[in-house]
């Protein structure tokens, strides 16, 4: 391969023209009972990755179209070569299918009722050994930060993060953004505090409107109803206040320093639910759990993740790869195997965060060229469905 | 300067963050103030891990305590300039 200008990847370009960093065959069970199925199917198959999850039965209104959202885009991912789905039934399987057929990259569905296992497994497996042969033969082509798209949540932070590692997530979207990137930030609950700071970096006062709605239903339906003293037990988490973090606004000004100084957000999505603006940078409703925004953000299209840590949140994704910066020299030191960035270097005074924010912009080209994330290299694969509320 | 004992985000905030290992009760820190980029000098009054809070001002009972020049909540008891400023000391606004 030659040598591409600065700020260029090579990656897979689909169908519908979105471009990928990985070629994954992914088996996809429609449901909890067909996640035995699609793991035999990837044990059968090399080049297949099985995601196995809890949820599919009996859920209804919005925590069902969530509950599809998430699947369907989760296929649609350009990360993903082909898919294959597999339900204990063939309605709620092929509306799977369907969804996913929109990008015109091959995908099948397989039920199991009235065959069997058995008899699904070994269908499933022939479709999957002729996709996965398929995919083999894709080939990496160059392309732009205007085909990428990145997504950002932060996990076991501590001071380190807002004074730091986040900053630096921001550095990399203030300079990717002008370049045509689509990014996304989250974690909804972990903006209480710094909420009308946030609101005042949406690209107008309607969208800032809409985020404070968001975040607001958010403390009305979820945290009031159910809470049973305060949420001090639970933001900031055990391990943020270890880290020196003494108040739920003081993590979320750290968390914010993630959209950098000079990007306003274009639009607030629903969870899992696609950009539809173009480029630019979108706040996604989310949980602030790394394994659930994860899977949403990889749910709505994004391809690579920026994960700062301070404490060590050791999270990965099946398909999207997740990146980790830390700028606390002792996670660095201490848990080396899940840290793609050392950024301590800021608080020594030995880097600047112009310096930093280029280093994960080059490890980001790099992954994106395929290079395997701390993560991906300890097959951290956590693909955890957001529930919104009991099933019937 | 050498590398600083903490870090400040900005002129207004009443606390810092201590980036070293190991603060003892009684040592001279230097600290930045990283968007002034102004020295600061203050004694420990406690032993303060890396990444705990520092106070660079004397702050009675019920005031507020400001980092990245935003409220981000209430001290719970009288507090030192130089004191470790956490859990025992500081409590959200919230909730």
């Amino acid at each position: 391969m030659t040598a591409l200008p600065d700020r260029e990847f090579f990656g897979y370009r689909r169908e519908n023209g979105r471009v990928g960093i990985r070629n994954h065959v992914a088996i996809l069970p429609l449901d909890d009972l067909s996640n035995a199925a699609c793991e035999k199917v990837a044990h059968n198959i090399d080049g297949c990755l099985a995601l196995p999850h809890h949820y599919g039965r009996l859920q209804f209104g919005e925590d069902l179209d969530l509950h599809f959202r998430t699947l369907i885009g989760t296929g649609k991912n350009p990360n993903v070569a082909a898919c294959i789905v597999i339900g204990i039934e063939p309605g709620w399987t092929q509306r799977v299918v369907e969804g996913i057929a929109a990008t015109g990259k091959p995908v099948a569905g397989f039920a199991i009722e009235g065959h069997g296992e058995i008899k699904a497994v070994a269908d499933a497996s022939r479709k999957a050994q002729e996709y996965a042969q398929w995919a083999s033969e894709k080939q990496r082509v160059p392309c732009t930060f205007s085909d990428l798209w990145v997504s950002t949540k932060c996990g076991e932070s501590d001071t380190t993060s807002g004074l730091a590692s986040c900053p630096t997530v921001g550095n990399l979207i203030d300079k990717i953004d002008p370049l045509g990137a689509t990014t996304c930030f989250g974690e909804t609950s972990e903006l209480t505090g710094a909420e009308q700071v946030c609101a005042a970096r949406a690209a107008t006062p309607e969208i800032g409107e809409k985020f404070l709605k968001t975040w607001q239903a958010y403390m009305d339906e979820v945290i009031e109803p159910h809470k049973t003293s305060d949420l001090s037990e639970s933001q900031p988490t055990k391990g943020n206040i270890a880290g020196g973090l003494t108040t739920i606004e003081e993590k979320a000004f750290g968390n914010l320093q993630k959209i950098g100084n000079k990007t306003s957000f274009i639009d607030v999505l629903k969870p899992a639910e696609e950009p539809g603006q173009g480029a630019g940078l979108y706040f996604m409703d989310t949980s602030s759990a790394a394994a659930e925004c994860v899977t949403l953000q990889a749910a709505a299209g994004f391809v690579v993740h920026l994960f700062p840590t301070g404490q060590g949140n050791i999270i990965g994704n099946p398909i999207e790869p997740v990146i980790k910066l830390t700028a606390n020299p002792r996670t660095a030191r201490e848990m080396p195997e899940h840290i793609d960035l050392d950024c301590s270097g800021i608080l020594r005074g030995e880097m600047t965060l112009e310096e930093a924010g280029d280093a994960l912009i080059d490890i980001t080209i790099r992954t994106c060229n395929g290079r395997l994330t701390a993560a991906e290299s300890l097959k951290h694969r956590e693909f955890v469905m957001t529930k919104l509320y009991r099933s019937a | 300067m050498s590398a600083p004992d903490f870090l400040v985000h900005g002129p207004e905030d009443t606390v810092g963050v201590v980036v070293v290992e190991t603060v003892k009760a009684g040592t001279a820190l230097s600290g930045l103030d990283m968007e002034a980029g102004r020295t600061l000098h203050i004694d420990a009054l406690a032993d303060i891990p890396l990444g705990h809070k520092i106070a660079l001002k004397d702050l009675a009972e019920g005031d507020t305590v400001l980092k990245y020049g935003h409220d981000i909540g209430k001290a719970v008891a009288a507090v030192k300039a130089g004191d470790h400023v956490h859990v025992h000391n500081m409590k959200t606004k919230r909730w």
